[in-house]
């Protein structure tokens, strides 16, 4: 019973963070139907950027997350205007093309900027009990992060869906996601919003890339790569473009790797293919995946 | 045309006339294991600037990155051998990354020399393949004589890296002789480049051991330390020379703390002139003390130059046999004496962490296995 109970928390930890990540990359596929591959890379940078303000300008942990995610925020931006906003019009395999030379570019960017070494993200709390605190639930050992995570998840979720459903802005997205060159003619500024979209995606993955590093604290320009691809296969999975999917593919995810490799232990080594089997059963079975709508092609 | 082509072989002959010994240095310098390949690397620089040159000749290294990528290392290897023409390689640290190189070494007949790779097979029937550290067979052996004996550990969780050979093979000569010994032992799973072990953590704690022995490389040492203490293990967690890098503590913080790990040197241990000498030059250089994968990383630079040396000409098989015949080499980790296979005999150092560092526990001598 304790082995289920710590193994159902450790799922929910790991598929929280999971969600977290796939959220950004819901967004930005539900407004402009791209996979955009450098999301997890997006993450990386802003755990680098949460480590430098930390060290470099000494800030407070709580000020370096800020920092970290404005910065992400402004990349993310960036990013939209010089990759893909020049791509807007064109077939859309050579914005996912450019996504990946994207992942890429900003993978050896970092070995250039940062290093390779790895870095310990540790070094960005000088008071660590937060890292360390564990309550104890029925016998099962839970890391005080896991509830953080669930609560900055749950929080994100509010904030986004004001924007989304609440606010000017928020409609324009959603116009958008449904007809790019009539909202235009609405006389709505597609880039802006486009870009604004993006700059949100990317605060995201910033956030959640912190929350990741302060479970995993061993920080390199790699390390964005399987979470970013494990959180594309949650948002697959969840149904990509819906947002409340990402959270429940994330969760789903993580729990289907914990309990697959507790549970067989002889298969533990490949936890990963356990995550592409699940892409593939889905993309088989529900394409569309669990949450999502089913897309009608326009004739 | 005869103009271009005779201008050409001017341009040959004279190229020729100031073209250096090259030497192939194939490392980890990015991705998860970098750290090993850094170390390495300022081992060999060290030696290089005080041996630059042999029989006459300057000698160049050429650094090729691997991506600590079994993939990229037969890369790095095939661009260092056909394009860049090494005379010989020094590399890899991961035994898996060796043994995508040594083939193509073996082949080409350049002989290669591995500072740190300590799984059987990457020297096992081949001729121009050998190394300066001992093998893992003698490793894993004695983590479990020293866990059985000096611990006093009966129930031990063994974690297996199924990505690395180094991994693998050292569980097995580990198991066959803690299970011999009369002690207990329960397998588990990762794979290199995996953040999360709570799965096999939970799995593992469920076996109630005296001690965890993680057989990977320092990041994943690292994390599945931190996440065991979080778990509230609180026995003993062993590793082997795949934990010799500062960064293990970098990333594991105190959850470290008192790990205790085989490896192949401790500045503590340095014992003859050439060692002692290895230390004061490094603590000049980098302003701290050296490590194992520094001091392997002299060794094989000045192992290879001595058989160089030895052999008289820059004929590789000679080279090859000549490395092979090195007998009481006083090298920056001790007396270095190559055997017939390849395979360098020496005594394993455990080291323990201790206030943040890296601090020298015991020595257990080949006698002490039987």
């Amino acid at each position: 019973m304790v082995f289920f109970l710590q193994n159902l928390f450790n799922g929910i930890m790991l598929g929280g963070l999971y969600a977290l990540i796939a959220i950004g990359y819901t967004m930005v596929y539900g407004i402009l139907r791209l996979i955009n591959f450098a999301h997890g890379d997006v993450m990386m940078m802003g755990v680098y950027f949460a480590f430098y303000a930390a060290t470099l300008l000494s800030l407070s942990p709580f000020f370096s997350a800020i920092v970290a995610i404005l910065g992400a925020a402004l990349l993310g931006f960036l990013i939209d205007r010089i990759a893909y906003k020049p791509l807007r019009n064109a077939p859309r395999i050579s914005a996912l093309i450019t996504a990946i030379g994207v992942s890429f570019f900003l993978e050896s960017l970092a070995v250039v900027i940062f290093g390779a070494i790895p870095k310990s993200f540790l070094n960005v709390f000088r008071d660590r009990t937060i890292l360390n605190k564990v309550l104890i639930v029925a016998g099962a050992r839970i890391p005080l992060l896991t509830f953080l995570v669930i609560f900055i998840t749950a929080a994100i979720l509010v904030i986004l869906f004001f924007i989304v459903y609440k606010t000017k802005i928020g409609m324009a997205m959603r116009a958008i996601s449904m007809d790019i060159p009539t909202t235009a003619l609405m006389g709505v500024n597609v880039d802006a919003v486009i870009g604004f979209t993006f700059a949100l995606g990317s605060a995201l993955a910033a956030a959640s890339g912190i929350m990741w590093a302060m479970r995993f604290p061993n920080v390199h320009p790699y390390m964005g790569f399987m979470p970013g691809l494990k959180a594309f296969i949650a948002a697959v999975f969840g149904g990509i473009g819906s947002i409340p999917g990402a959270v429940l593919g994330g969760v789903l995810l993580g729990l289907i790797e914990i309990f697959l490799a507790a549970y067989f232990p002889s298969f533990m080594g490949y936890r990963d293919a356990f995550a592409f089997i699940v892409l593939i059963i889905i993309l088989l079975v529900k394409p569309s995946g669990l949450l999502g709508k089913k897309i009608t092609e326009k004739v | 045309m005869k103009k271009v082509i005779s201008m050409f072989l001017i341009v040959l002959v004279v190229a020729s006339l100031f073209s250096a010994v090259k030497i192939g240095v194939i490392l980890p310098m990015t991705g998860g294991i970098s750290a090993f390949g850094r170390m390495v690397w300022e081992g060999i620089q060290i030696a290089h600037e005080e041996k630059p040159s042999v029989l006459g000749e300057k000698i160049e290294l050429v650094l090729l990155d691997t991506r600590s990528e079994k993939t990229e290392a037969a890369n790095a290897a095939a661009r260092a051998i056909d394009k860049e023409k090494v005379l010989a390689i020094i590399g890899e640290v991961a035994s898996a990354h060796s043994l995508a190189i040594a083939p193509l070494a073996e082949e080409n007949k350049v002989p290669m020399i591995s500072p740190a790779s300590t799984n059987p097979l990457v020297t096992q029937g081949r001729k121009f393949v050998s190394r300066v550290c001992f093998i893992d067979p003698f490793q894993g052996a004695a983590m479990a004589v020293f866990a059985y004996k000096n611990l006093g550990v009966k129930r031990v969780v063994v974690f297996t890296d199924v990505e690395q050979d180094y991994s693998v093979g050292l569980t097995n000569f580990f198991i066959n002789k803690f299970t011999a010994l009369g002690g207990q032992v329960k397998r588990v799973y990762f794979k290199s480049g995996d953040q999360d072990f709570s799965a096999q953590l939970s799995v593992a704690m469920a076996f109630n051991p005296d001690a965890i022995y993680v057989t990977g490389y320092y990041p994943e040492i690292a994390l599945i330390a931190r996440q065991a203490r979080q778990l509230g293990f609180t026995g003993y967690i062993l590793a082997g020379d795949g934990a010799d890098a500062p960064e293990l503590i970098e990333i594991g913080g105190e959850a470290v703390e008192g790990l205790l790990f085989t490896t192949h040197y401790h500045p503590k241990a340095a014992s003859n002139p050439v060692a002692q000498k290895f230390v004061e030059v490094y603590r000049e250089k980098y302003g701290k003390d050296p490590a194992a994968l520094n001091a392997l990383g002299y060794d094989a630079y000045m192992v290879l130059l001595d058989a160089i040396e030895r052999a008289g000409s820059f004929d590789t098989e000679k080279i090859a046999e000549e490395i092979r015949k090195t007998r009481n080499f006083e090298g920056a980790t001790g007396i270095i004496n190559i055997d017939e296979n390849g395979n360098a005999i020496k005594s394993v150092v455990v080291n323990v962490v201790k206030n943040g560092a890296f601090d020298f526990e015991a020595v257990i001598n080949p006698s002490d296995i039987e």
